[in-house]
């Protein structure tokens, strides 16, 4: 590979330099052996993108099971293993690794590095993923486990849940931890160490600065869920009693350890999220991002805060009051920088001139949907009012509309923008904006419904439930409102299914990107960049453009073939 | 920035549009109450907490039309057209310390609104007039999880959750309930306008009572005691409040539900009369049971 440094960067226009061509490998075993980041990225999101898929159906035979009162179809030990999968499924499988695959892919590009830090360790943080995934649903064909995404003890402890699909749930928890883990840390030391000459943390793209903290927030919250499953373990097979009250534990104490995992790791989810919307609005907006520094920074303060709020998930428990004041403070605190997000991205459609693509519409979808999680997400921090909310469906709304309307918008808001430089073909917009509809529609109709269903008390995860007041009429719509939702996310698998064969040829910057991925042709090669340019604002393609549009004109001399392909786009 | 009252016209309007909004919303919440506010109407507490929620809701609904409004003003203002060109500006240091500002303001007003509700939620008040006339003196030490009306008295009830029924037991120390005390299972009797204090645990995996129209939930975890209260009003003597189990405790968790039966203090009292009767009758049956048994066996 050719180690180009910053020698040719003083040239005047980027030039090719490559000692040694060599032809890209193919076939499996180039998959299965690979080291590349842009593979292994690749290799994330599809994966991801089958355990979403998956998770999806689960939702939807949930769904079918809710929408009649007092339905047989599916008996509770099945309901209950299909929300334990569902939840497990979209959160360790899907969202938390589909964000690495994002991340995978385009940090090393957006930053102008070559590879990862480790790039073995990135191979090896992929097949920890498929071994987790596998180890969960294998216990498919056994037992799989029925104690929520939570698995609070006492109920997951053995004298309740005999069965091995508790244990399965935490192999599972185990392997794809250390899997993220080694992947955090392997986006820290290239963020760290590989940026691009004068590219300064004033300069670091937005969705980078989002995957740092994600990073930084799963070294500090993944050991702690560890522990906790490790003590979970050795009370189910070896005899301690860490949360048996009979013996001296307590099942306070998983509750405690648990969210103070599973409260960083909503933002975990969430953050690169905000971060993909960060770079594609400007995009289409074709105007810079509004106060760059306070989105940055308000990304920051987000997970320092997020690691303090934990115990509002535990409202309902026997805790003293001034612990609640105390997590009911910090999670509104936690709003502010929220709200200056959302304030900044309006402000940065605020008088550009905004090309509806379909990337841009899923932004928007993000923009309006999350807003409302991030409203009801204050009623569920005033401790009072979450005793009436908590454990309810108004729970299950507000969670899918910051998760659903935020982390997946702007995971589609990712595919439709980045797939271009991935396969070299862009996805049909059509489709793209019928999926997007679907996906809207189907998703308000599915969850706003479910924040009345909570407030008419209906708890979360029953598998039945008696015709009292709406609670039947509600649960039709939701169910109803689900299947458009599915069928939207099934529009974008076609599109994308069509597309890598047959999309229209993309060119290395099809939307005029601000950031350096677009620098590349589609799809980069091997070694990403043949010369990494100097990067000289926060912006550095628009400089790019500048340069070369200012260089041509000046000598009338065909630019060097790089910057001649970035121009025709 | 100058303004000009061309430009200010429009605004204006948009207020104005926002207004009626808010309005329009304000009015639909009334008809469709029972869809956008939590239930209530059992018991001083549930009424608080929905007041409280009402306030947090005016709250939402004012940034929520403000902050979509602006979405979908400029989604539609500033929509690329022939000859357009897109300002670049980077930022507006002021009004970003404004904006800043103005969320953590919205926050301290919605924090003062909980703070004002939250004695009357926590506390409960003294019995009334109309309720059951209870013994004097504190029988039940207060403890920093545990309140008491301010004389001291209430009608004191164990709810112990357990795959998959409720059981009340009507005793004052629940820790050392005498065995004779009255208790029964799924339905709990109270008297109206009497305040019932209840002290929540679990045999078996955590559970949470939750009757909505009688205040939240209250987690009901094994090792830990819980508490909260509730005050039926006189004039709902003879209603029946339902409820279910809010915390997942295993398959039938659905069918955990429960319910309270408000009843007039001399109704209450004929109730625990006959259970206290009922128990008795049971377990002398029960005894000569045991007897016959033990004579047939050798």
């Amino acid at each position: 590979m050719a180690a180009t440094t910053t020698e040719e960067v003083h040239a005047p226009v980027p030039q090719v330099v490559a000692h040694r061509v060599e032809r890209p490998r193919t076939g499996w075993t180039s998959w299965v052996t690979t080291t590349d980041h842009k593979r292994i990225g690749i290799m994330y999101m599809v994966l991801t993108f089958v355990f979403f898929l998956l998770g999806g159906t689960e939702a939807l035979l949930m769904r079918l099971q809710l929408s009649q009162a007092d339905n047989t179809l599916l008996d509770p030990k099945t309901y209950n293993e299909l929300f334990t999968m569902h939840g497990t499924t979209m959160i360790f499988l899907f969202v938390v690794p589909m964000m690495a695959g994002f991340a995978n892919y385009f940090i090393p590009l957006m930053i102008g590095a070559r590879d990862m830090a480790f790039p073995k360790l990135n191979a090896l943080s992929f097949w920890l993923l498929l071994a987790g995934g596998i180890v969960f649903y294998g216990s498919v064909f056994f037992n799989p486990p029925e104690c929520g995404w939570t698995c609070y003890p006492p109920l997951s402890s053995k004298s309740y849940l005999p069965n091995g699909g508790v244990d399965a749930w935490i192999f599972l928890v185990h392997l794809t931890g250390i899997s993220s883990l080694l992947g955090a840390a392997n986006f820290y030391v290239t963020i760290a160490n590989m940026r691009a000459p004068g590219m300064g943390w004033g300069r670091l793209p937005l969705f980078v600065w989002t995957i740092l903290t994600y990073a930084i927030l799963l070294i500090l919250a993944l050991p702690v869920i560890a522990a906790a499953v490790t003590m979970l373990l050795t009370d189910r097979h070896f005899g301690t009693h860490f949360y048996d009250a009979s013996n001296g534990g307590s099942p306070l104490l998983w509750q405690h350890l648990f969210w103070f995992f599973g409260h960083p790791e909503v933002y975990i989810m969430v953050l690169p999220g905000f971060g993909i919307i960060s770079e594609v609005l400007p995009v289409f907006a074709r105007k810079p991002i509004f106060g760059y520094k306070a989105v940055a920074a308000a990304t920051v303060l987000i997970a320092f805060l997020g690691l303090l709020v934990w115990a509002h998930h535990m409202f309902a428990t026997p805790s003293p009051t001034f612990v609640f004041v105390f997590f009911m403070l910090g999670s509104f605190l936690i709003a502010v920088p929220t709200g200056v997000k959302i304030f900044n991205w309006v402000a940065t459609l605020w008088r550009g001139t905004i090309e509806f693509k379909t990337a841009l519409l899923f932004c928007v979808g993000f923009i309006g949907t999350f807003l409302i999680g991030g409203i009801t997400g204050v009623f569920l921090a005033v401790f009072p009012v979450d005793w009436q909310l908590t454990d309810t469906y108004f729970v299950v709304a507000h969670l899918h509309y910051v998760l659903m309307g935020g982390s997946v918008f702007g995971i589609f808001a990712g595919i439709y923008y980045w797939f271009p430089k991935i396969t070299g073909r862009l996805l049909s917009e059509g489709l793209g904006k019928v999926s997007f509809w679907l996906m809207l529609v189907g998703f308000h109709v599915t969850f706003l419904i479910q924040h009345s269903l909570g407030l008419d008390g209906m708890p979360r995860r029953i598998y039945e439930y008696a015709d009292v007041g709406h609670l039947e009429l509600y649960n039709l719509i939701s169910t109803v409102g689900s299947f458009i939702l599915g069928l939207g996310v099934l529009v974008t698998v076609i599109n994308v299914v069509r597309s890598v064969k047959r999309g229209v040829i993309a060119g290395p910057d099809p939307w005029k990107g601000n950031t350096l991925e677009w620098f590349t042709p589609s799809p980069p090669p091997v070694n990403n960049f043949d010369v990494i340019p100097r990067v000289r604002s926060v912006e550095p393609m628009k400089d790019i453009r500048r340069q070369i549009e200012r260089q041509s004109a000046a000598t009338d001399a065909p630019p060097a073939p790089v910057a001649e392909s970035a121009v025709r786009a | 920035m100058a303004r000009t009252p061309a430009n200010r016209r429009p605004r204006r309007l948009a207020l104005g549009v926002l207004l009626a909004l808010a309005l329009l919303l304000v009015f639909a919440g009334t008809a469709f109450a029972s869809a956008i506010v939590p239930e209530s109407g059992g018991s001083p507490n549930a009424d608080d907490i929905s007041t409280l929620y009402k306030l947090i809701l005016a709250v939402a609904v004012v940034i929520f039309i403000g902050v979509e409004g602006a979405l979908f003003y400029s989604l539609f203002k500033f929509r690329a057209r022939k000859g357009a060109v897109p300002a670049q500006i980077r930022g507006n240091t002021r009004l970003e310390v404004g904006w800043t500002v103005g969320a953590a303001l919205i926050l301290v007003i919605l924090a003062v609104f909980t703070f004002a509700k939250l004695g009357d939620i926590r506390n409960p008040p003294n019995s009334g007039p109309e309720g059951l006339q209870l013994a004097d003196g504190v029988l039940v030490a207060e403890g920093p999880a545990k309140r008491l009306p301010p004389n001291g008295k209430s009608l004191n009830i164990c709810v112990n959750g357990q795959q998959y029924i409720w059981r009340y037991t009507y005793a004052n120390d629940c820790a050392n309930a005498p065995l004779s005390s009255p208790f029964s299972y799924q339905e709990m009797v109270v008297p109206v306008d009497t305040t019932v204090t209840l002290d929540i645990n679990a045999q078996d995996v955590a559970h949470s009572w939750w009757i909505p129209k009688l205040g939240g939930k209250f987690d009901a975890v094994p090792g830990y005691t819980n508490h909260t209260w509730f005050k039926v009003p006189s004039k709902l003597a003879g209603t029946v409040f339902t409820g279910q189990c809010a915390e997942l405790c295993g398959r039938n968790h659905a069918n955990m539900t429960a319910r309270v039966r408000a009843v007039t203090p001399a109704e209450y009292e004929r109730w625990l009369d006959q259970r206290k009767a009922d128990i008795k009758a049971a377990d002398a049956a029960a005894q000569e049971e045991r007897k016959k048994v033990e004579q047939t066996t050798p």
